[in-house]
C-alpha cells in the first residue's frame, strides 16, 4: 500500500468537469483508475489532486448514430463487449477489448482512459487507428474539437491535449460492408498479458485491389502507431504475393521497436512482417 | 460426506473426503499473517543493497525525511551471532562488510504504518564502494573474484557407476554410437500467490513468539537461537499462501529480521514483503548447464554407458545448494537404467541472489536434460522416442547409479496409461480454446510430446534416520489431537493427517484436529520438503495412533481392553490423566555411505509420465497449452481429490517453467521483471484441459502405502512440452524458459536449410 | 473525508483518505481480512470483490469511488450461516489449496454465475483469467464453477 495524500475532486456534471479541469490543469483525470493507481503503488507519479471523472453519466454513453458509433470516454470494456452495435460493427474492438487485462480490468477500465494514458503498448488502439477512430476533445474555454486519434500522440506519453481539455468520447466510423478486418495480439501470454506486437487492420477491397488500407500498430514504437509506407504499397494493387511482400518490406521503415523486459526489437520485426503477411495472404482467399 | 464413523469397509483413506480448512478459505475467515494485526504493533521494512558487489561503507539518512517516529537496526542491533544458520554459516542477517548481491539486506526500519516504514526504508542510502562482481557461472570456479572458499565451488560431486568411462570406451570400441548434447535451464521463481511475512512478538519471559509463513517451524528455530543468543522462542505457523519451496529456508531471514526489530523497539513487529520486493530478493530455481554423452547401441537402442557434467549457480550464498545438487546427480541420468556411468557435479557462487529450495530441488532440471537427450537420440539414430524409452526405462531388478535395486517400478504402467488416455478425444465438457486474440489458423501446428520421471521421495539416503522425526498423538477430551511441525502450505497436510488417525481408531475425522503448528507444543516433525510429509511423517503419525491405542490399552485394568475399540477405551479410563504419545520415524535399515553416493538413494520413487498436445504460431513462437494427460505413481492416494489437485498445480508450474517463466536480470543481477504483469505464470486461459491418473504402487514405508508426491508433477511438463513442440515444426530446443522469442529463433534455423537435422536417419 | 456506501448488504461510513485503495480500507479500517492482496497492481485477482454486482480488482480502486455503490466481499457471500453455492462447490471438489486466492476466486466466480448460470469451461477460464493461482493448475477449480449446484439442486441435498 501506498496512499497518495492529494484531494480528489469529484464534479457534478461535465460542465463542471471542464470547469475543474481549467481549474486545476495540473490534476490528473481520475477514470476507472486501473493505470493510476498502478502508477500510484510504483511511485511513478505524484499527482497535485485529481479528478474523478469516473460518476458522470454523461461520458459512459455507447450510441450508434448513423455512419459512426460515439463511445463515450469513460464507457469501460464490458460495456463496449457486451454493446451490440460495437458487436456488430465492430468486431476487431470488441476482440481486443476482451484481451485488455482480464474480466476485472474490463469492468474497470475504459477506452478514453486508455487512450489518455498513452501506453504504446494500448490493446485497443491499434484497432481504433484502423478504423479511423475521432477523438472528442472538450474544454470549457473552447469547446469541442474532433481531432483523429491517428494525430492524437505526439511522443512517449505524449498527446495533443491541452491542459483544459479532456476526452469526451471517441468516435468510430463504421466499416464499409467490403471492409476486412482484424485484430492480432501477441502477447506473454492469454489473458492479463501486456502485448508485444499489436495489429489492427483495416483493408477495402474492390475486386482484388486494395482501394484502401490502415494498419494499426502497437508495441511497436513509441505510441500507437500507424503504418503509411506499408498501407501506400498496398493501395491500388492487386492483392498478390509481390504487393504483400512489398507491404512487409515497407514495414520495415514505419516501426521502431526497442528492447524491453517483455520482448526484444528483432522478435518485434520480425513478428510485426509475419503476422502482417499472414493477414494479408488469408485475405486472398 | 464425512459419515458417522468409519469402519474398516468405510475408511476415510482413498476418499475425496472435504479438505478441514475448506470452509474458512472460502469464506475469508483464515487468518493469514497479514490478516492478523497485534495491538501495537510496528512495520518493518528491509533496507537492501544497491549493487551486485561491494565494500559497506555506512548508512545515510535522508536529513529532509522525518524520522522521529523510524527507528533503524543494522547488523550492529544483532544479539546474537550475525548469520542465518541453515548449512555453512556464510549468510549474515544483515551485512556489515562485503555486500555480496543486490538487495542484500543491509538495514531495518520500524514504524507505526506501513506506508511510513516503507517511505522511511527508501530515505536510507546505503553508502558503498563498489567491487568488480562475478556474474558468470561458467567462469566461476578458481575466478580471481572469490566469493565463496578458495574457489567458488559451493559443492561438488562425482559418482562412478559401474565400469564409469571405462564402459564408455568399451562401448565405442563394440560399436555404439555416441551422441552428445547441451542442455540450460534457466532461473524460476515459485510465486506463491501469499508474499513471504513474519509477524515477531516480544515475550513476557523476554523471548520471542515468530508467527508467519512458513514451511518449516523448526528451521526458524535452530536459525533464531543464535541470532538471539538463547533458545526463548517459539515458532507458530500462519495459514500460509503457498510455499513451493520458496517458504522452506527464506522465512529464517525474515524472522530474524522481525526478530530484531522486534528486540530493538520492545514491540511487536509486522514485516511483509511487497511483491517487487519479494520477487527480487528470495531464492529462486537454481539456473543449471548440462552435458550428457551417452553411448546407444545402434541396433537395440540401449544406452550402454553415460558422461554427465552438471553445473549450477547457486548465487552469492550456499543456502540448501549442496542438497539441490545431490537430488540433481542423483536423478540425473532419468527413469533410465544405464550400465556404466561417470557424473560430475559442481555448484558454483556468483554475485547474484541466492538460489534455494523450489519444488523438484535439482530434478526439473536433470530432468529436462535427460528427457531432452532420449529425444536427442532419438532424432540423431532414427528411433521412435516411445519406442526409446520403452527399451530403457527401469524395470523391476534394474540397479540405479548409486548401486540402490529398484522394486516396484510402475515406469512401463504411467507410459501405457498416459498414453492410452491421450489418444481417447478429449472430453466435450472440458474443451477450452482460446476466444480471440486472431491467431491465423492456418499458421498454427498441433504437436504432441511425452515425457516420463522418476523422483526420489523423501530426504536422500539416511536423512530420514539421521533426522528421527516425531509426531505426537493426544486425547483432547471426547478428541483426539495431532501435534506435528509438519505445516500445511496448500498441499492438504492438516486435512490428510486427522484422515489417517481418525481411520486407524476408527472415529469420525470431525473429532480429530491438528494443534496449531507451534514448536513451544508440537515436536520436531522434520520440514515440510522433499515430498516427504504425507509419506514419512505421516507414517510417524499413524505410528502415533496406534500408540495412543497402545497406551489406552496398557492402562486399562479390565478384560477385554485388547480388543476394545478407540471409544470404549476412552469411555472405561481410569481417570481423566492428560494422554499423550509420540512416535518416531524409524530407519528402515536403508543403507547409504555419503563419501561414495554408494546405497539407497532415496526409500522409494514416483514415476511420473506426462502426454502434452500443443500449438505452435509459427508466426509468432506462441506455444498453446490444448490438452495435459499424466499418470503418477502415487503409491496410494490418500485423497484422491486432494492427490490429484496437488500434481495438475505442480504440472501447470512445469509448463510455466517451460515457456512463459523467464526472470530478466538487468546488469546488477536484480530481477527487472519483478512484477506480475512481467512476470509470467500461467492464467486459466493458458492453463490446458488436465487429466490425471492415478497410478498405485504402494510403499510398504508410507501410511497406508502412499508415496510422496509434491514434486514429481513438476519434473515432467518441461521436456514434454520441448517434444511436442518438435513434432509440431521440427524446430529443437535444448534451453529452459522456451518463450515464443527462443522458438521463433529455433523456427527460424530449422528454415534455414544450411543445418540439416538428424543427420544419421 | 467521510466515505458511504453499502458493504455486504449494510450502510457503512468510514472517515478515510478519498485516494485509499478500497482494498486497505477494508482491510486495515472495516477489518474485512477475506479480500487479499497478491500484488497491489490488478494482475492476481486476489483482492477481487463486487462493485454494484460486477468483479473488481480492490486494489486499483480508490475508496472514494465507492461512494453511494454496493460493494460485496468474499465474507458477503455466505447467506445465514449457508455458504454460497460456489463456495460449497470449492469445498467439495478441490477448488482450495493454499486458500489465499480462493477468495477472489470465489467472487470472481459469483460474478460470472450470477449472469451465466451454466458456464461451459472456456467460459469459466475466460471470468477466472484475471485470478492467478498457483496451487491447483486452475482444473479443480473450473471443475468447481461448473459444478456448482443451482438453487434448485442446492434445496435439495
Amino acid at each position: 500500500m501506498m496512499t497518495s495524500a492529494a484531494p480528489v475532486h469529484t464534479p457534478a456534471d461535465l460542465a463542471d468537469a471542464l470547469a475543474l479541469r481549467a481549474a486545476h490543469p495540473a490534476a490528473w483525470l481520475l477514470a476507472g483508475g486501473t493505470d493510476i493507481m498502478v502508477y500510484l503503488e510504483a511511485h511513478a507519479i505524484d499527482p497535485p489532486a485529481f479528478i474523478d471523472l469516473w460518476g458522470l453519466p454523461e461520458l459512459r454513453g455507447v450510441d450508434s448514430r448513423g455512419d459512426h458509433i460515439r463511445v463515450g470516454a469513460c464507457a469501460d470494456y464490458t460495456t463496449l463487449i457486451d454493446d451490440p452495435a460495437v458487436r456488430a460493427h465492430l468486431p476487431p474492438l470488441v476482440e481486443a477489448a476482451r484481451t485488455v487485462g482480464a474480466r476485472q480490468i474490463q469492468n474497470r477500465g475504459t477506452i478514453g482512459g486508455n487512450i489518455a494514458n498513452a501506453s504504446p503498448a494500448g490493446d485497443t488502439m491499434p484497432v481504433l487507428l484502423a478504423l479511423d477512430a475521432v477523438l472528442e476533445l472538450q474544454s470549457a474555454a473552447r469547446g469541442l474539437r474532433a481531432v483523429p486519434l491517428a494525430d492524437f500522440y505526439t511522443g512517449y506519453k505524449r498527446t495533443v491535449m491541452a491542459p483544459d481539455e479532456l476526452i469526451a468520447a471517441v468516435r468510430i466510423p463504421k466499416p464499409a460492408k467490403a471492409d476486412r478486418l482484424h485484430f492480432r495480439k501477441v502477447g506473454t501470454r492469454l489473458a492479463q498479458s501486456i502485448s508485444k506486437v499489436v495489429l489492427g487492420g483495416r483493408l477495402r477491397l474492390d475486386g482484388d485491389t486494395v482501394t484502401e488500407a490502415r494498419l494499426g500498430w502497437g508495441s511497436v514504437a513509441a505510441t500507437p502507431v500507424r503504418s503509411p509506407k506499408a498501407e501506400a504499397a498496398l493501395v491500388g494493387q492487386a492483392l498478390s504475393p509481390s504487393t504483400i511482400e512489398a507491404a512487409v518490406a515497407a514495414l520495415d521503415g514505419d516501426i521502431t521497436p526497442i528492447d524491453d523486459v517483455r520482448s526484444t526489437a528483432g522478435y518485434r520485426v520480425r513478428v510485426a512482417g509475419r503476422i502482417l503477411r499472414s493477414w494479408l495472404e488469408s485475405l486472398r482467399g | 460426506m464425512a459419515g458417522a464413523g468409519t469402519t474398516p469397509d468405510d475408511p476415510y483413506i482413498g476418499r475425496g473426503f472435504v479438505r478441514a480448512d475448506g470452509p474458512a478459505k472460502v469464506t475469508g475467515a483464515a487468518l493469514y499473517v497479514d490478516d492478523v494485526r497485534p495491538r501495537g504493533c510496528l512495520y518493518g521494512a528491509t533496507v537492501r543493497s544497491p549493487v551486485a558487489r561491494g565494500r559497506l561503507k555506512g548508512l545515510r539518512r535522508d536529513p529532509d525525511f522525518d524520522w522521529t517516529d523510524v527507528v533503524i537496526a543494522t547488523a550492529a542491533d544483532v544479539p546474537g551471532e550475525n548469520v542465518i544458520a541453515l548449512m555453512t554459516d556464510d549468510q549474515p542477517v544483515l551485512a556489515h562488510d562485503e555486500l555480496r548481491h543486490v538487495t542484500e539486506p543491509v538495514a531495518l526500519v520500524a514504524a507505526p504504518t506501513r506506508d511510513r516504514a516503507l517511505a522511511a526504508a527508501r530515505h536510507v542510502e546505503v553508502l558503498y564502494e563498489a567491487l568488480e562482481p562475478l556474474f558468470d557461472p561458467l567462469k566461476a570456479a578458481d575466478n580471481p573474484i572469490r566469493i565463496f572458499g578458495d574457489d567458488n565451488i559451493f559443492s561438488r560431486l562425482e559418482m562412478v557407476h559401474g565400469d564409469g568411462l571405462d564402459g564408455m570406451a568399451q562401448a565405442e570400441a563394440a560399436g555404439a554410437r555416441l551422441v552428445r548434447g547441451s542442455y540450460a535451464v534457466g532461473l524460476q521463481e515459485q510465486l506463491y500467490i501469499e508474499p513471504q511475512g513474519m509477524i515477531a512478538q516480544p515475550r513476557e519471559d523476554g523471548g520471542l513468539t515468530i508467527f508467519g509463513s512458513m514451511q518449516c517451524p523448526y528451521y526458524i528455530v535452530k536459525a533464531l537461537k543464535r541470532v538471539l543468543g538463547h533458545d526463548r522462542l517459539n515458532v507458530v505457523q500462519a495459514v500460509t499462501g503457498g510455499g513451493f519451496g520458496g517458504k522452506e529456508e527464506y522465512p529464517s531471514m525474515v524472522a530474524a529480521h522481525a526478530a530484531v526489530l522486534a528486540l530493538k523497539t520492545g514491540r511487536p513487529i509486522k514485516l511483509i514483503y511487497r511483491r517487487d520486493e519479494d520477487l527480487q530478493a528470495t531464492t529462486k530455481r537454481h539456473p543449471a548447464f548440462m552435458t550428457y554423452t551417452t553411448a546407444v547401441d545402434p541396433a537395440s537402442g540401449r544406452i550402454l554407458a553415460a558422461d554427465v557434467d552438471l553445473l549450477f549457480d547457486g548465487g552469492a550464498y550456499n543456502t540448501l545448494s549442496p542438497v539441490v545438487l545431490s537430488r540433481a546427480i542423483l536423478h540425473a541420468l532419468g527413469p533410465y537404467a544405464v550400465p556404466h556411468a561417470r557424473l560430475n557435479a559442481r555448484m558454483v557462487a556468483t554475485h547474484t541472489p541466492p538460489n534455494g529450495a523450489f519444488r523438484g530441488f535439482g530434478a526439473p532440471q536433470v530432468m529436462f536434460a535427460a528427457e531432452r537427450h532420449l529425444d536427442r537420440v532419438a532424432r540423431a539414430m532414427g528411433f521412435d522416442p516411445v519406442a526409446l524409452r520403452r527399451t530403457n526405462l527401469y524395470r523391476d531388478g534394474d540397479v540405479t547409479p548409486s548401486g540402490q535395486r529398484l522394486f516396484d517400478v510402475a515406469s512401463l504402467e504411467v507410459l501405457d496409461r498416459a498414453l492410452a488416455a491421450a489418444e481417447a478425444p478429449l472430453p466435450p465438457s472440458m474443451v477450452a480454446t482460446r476466444p480471440g486474440g486472431g491467431q491465423a489458423a492456418g499458421r498454427r501446428k498441433a504437436g504432441r510430446g511425452l515425457a516420463i520421471a522418476w523422483h526420489g521421495c523423501g530426504f536422500t539416503g539416511n536423512g530420514e534416520a539421521a533426522l528421527a522425526g516425531e509426531a505426537d498423538v493426544s486425547i483432547d477430551g471426547h478428541h483426539v489431537l495431532i501435534h506435528t511441525a509438519s505445516t500445511d502450505i496448500g498441499q492438504g497436510t492438516d486435512s490428510i493427517f486427522p484422515a489417517i488417525v481418525a481411520d486407524v481408531l476408527g472415529v469420525d475425522v470431525q473429532r480429530v484436529h491438528n494443534a496449531p503448528h507451534d514448536t513451544a507444543d508440537v515436536p520436531d516433525s522434520g520440514p515440510t520438503v522433499a515430498s516427504r510429509t504425507a509419506m514419512v511423517v505421516g507414517r510417524v503419525v499413524e505410528q502415533a495412533a496406534h500408540s495412543l491405542l497402545d497406551a489406552l490399552r496398557a492402562e486399562a485394568q479390565w478384560p477385554g481392553a485388547e480388543d476394545a475399540d478407540f471409544d470404549t477405551l476412552l469411555e472405561r479410563r481410569p481417570s481423566d490423566a492428560p494422554l499423550r504419545v509420540r512416535a518416531r520415524y524409524e530407519d528402515a535399515g536403508a543403507e547409504w555411505d555419503p563419501e561414495t553416493y554408494r546405497g539407497d538413494a532415496y526409500p522409494t520413487y514416483g514415476w511420473s509420465c506426462v502426454v502434452v498436445d500443443v500449438e505452435v504460431d509459427t508466426d509468432t513462437g506462441e506455444v498453446l497449452y490444448r490438452r495435459l494427460v499424466q499418470a503418477t505413481d502415487v503409491g496410494k492416494a490418500l485423497n484422491p481429490v486432494l492427490a490429484a489437485g496437488q500434481l495438475e498445480g505442480g504440472a501447470l508450474q512445469g509448463l510455466g517453467y517451460a515457456t512463459s517463466e523467464a526472470v530478466v536480470l538487468d546488469d546488477r543481477g536484480a530481477m527487472r521483471n519483478n512484477r506480475l504483469t512481467n512476470y509470467i505464470i500461467p492464467t486459466a486461459l493458458d492453463a490446458p484441459p488436465m487429466e490425471t491418473i492415478l497410478v498405485e504402487y504402494p510403499f510398504a514405508g508410507g501410511p497406508f502405502g502412499a508415496k510422496g508426491i509434491g514434486e514429481i508433477p513438476h519434473d515432467v511438463p518441461a521436456p514434454a512440452v520441448a517434444a511436442a513442440i518438435e513434432d509440431a515444426t521440427g524446430a529443437v530446443l535444448d534451453r529452459l524458459p522456451m518463450t515464443p522469442e527462443a522458438v521463433l529463433d529455433a523456427l527460424e534455423a530449422r528454415e534455414t536449410p544450411a543445418e540439416t537435422p538428424g543427420a544419421a536417419r | 473525508m467521510k466515505i458511504q456506501f453499502e458493504l455486504n448488504g449494510a450502510p457503512t461510513a468510514v472517515e478515510a483518505t478519498p485516494m485509499a485503495r478500497l482494498l486497505d480500507v477494508l482491510r486495515e479500517d472495516l477489518r474485512l481480512t477475506g479480500t487479499k492482496e497478491g500484488c497491489g497492481e490488478g494482475e492476481c485477482g486476489a483482492c477481487t470483490v463486487l462493485i454494484d454486482g460486477r468483479a473488481i480488482n480492490s486494489c486499483l480502486v480508490p475508496v472514494v469511488q465507492v461512494r453511494g455503490a454496493k460493494v460485496q466481499t468474499v465474507e458477503g457471500l455466505a447467506r445465514d450461516g449457508r455458504l454460497h453455492p460456489v463456495q460449497q462447490a470449492f469445498v467439495d471438489h478441490g477448488g482450495a489449496q493454499c486458500g489465499i486466492c480462493t477468495p477472489g476466486f470465489v467472487v470472481a466466480a459469483a460474478e460470472l454465475l450470477a449472469r451465466d448460470p451454466q458456464p461451459d469451461a472456456i467460459t469459466i477460464r475466460e471470468a477466472l483469467a484475471g485470478n492467478l493461482c498457483r496451487c491447483t493448475g486452475y482444473q479443480k477449480i473450473i471443475d468447481s464453477v461448473a459444478r456448482t449446484l443451482s438453487g434448485d439442486e442446492e434445496a435439495a441435498r
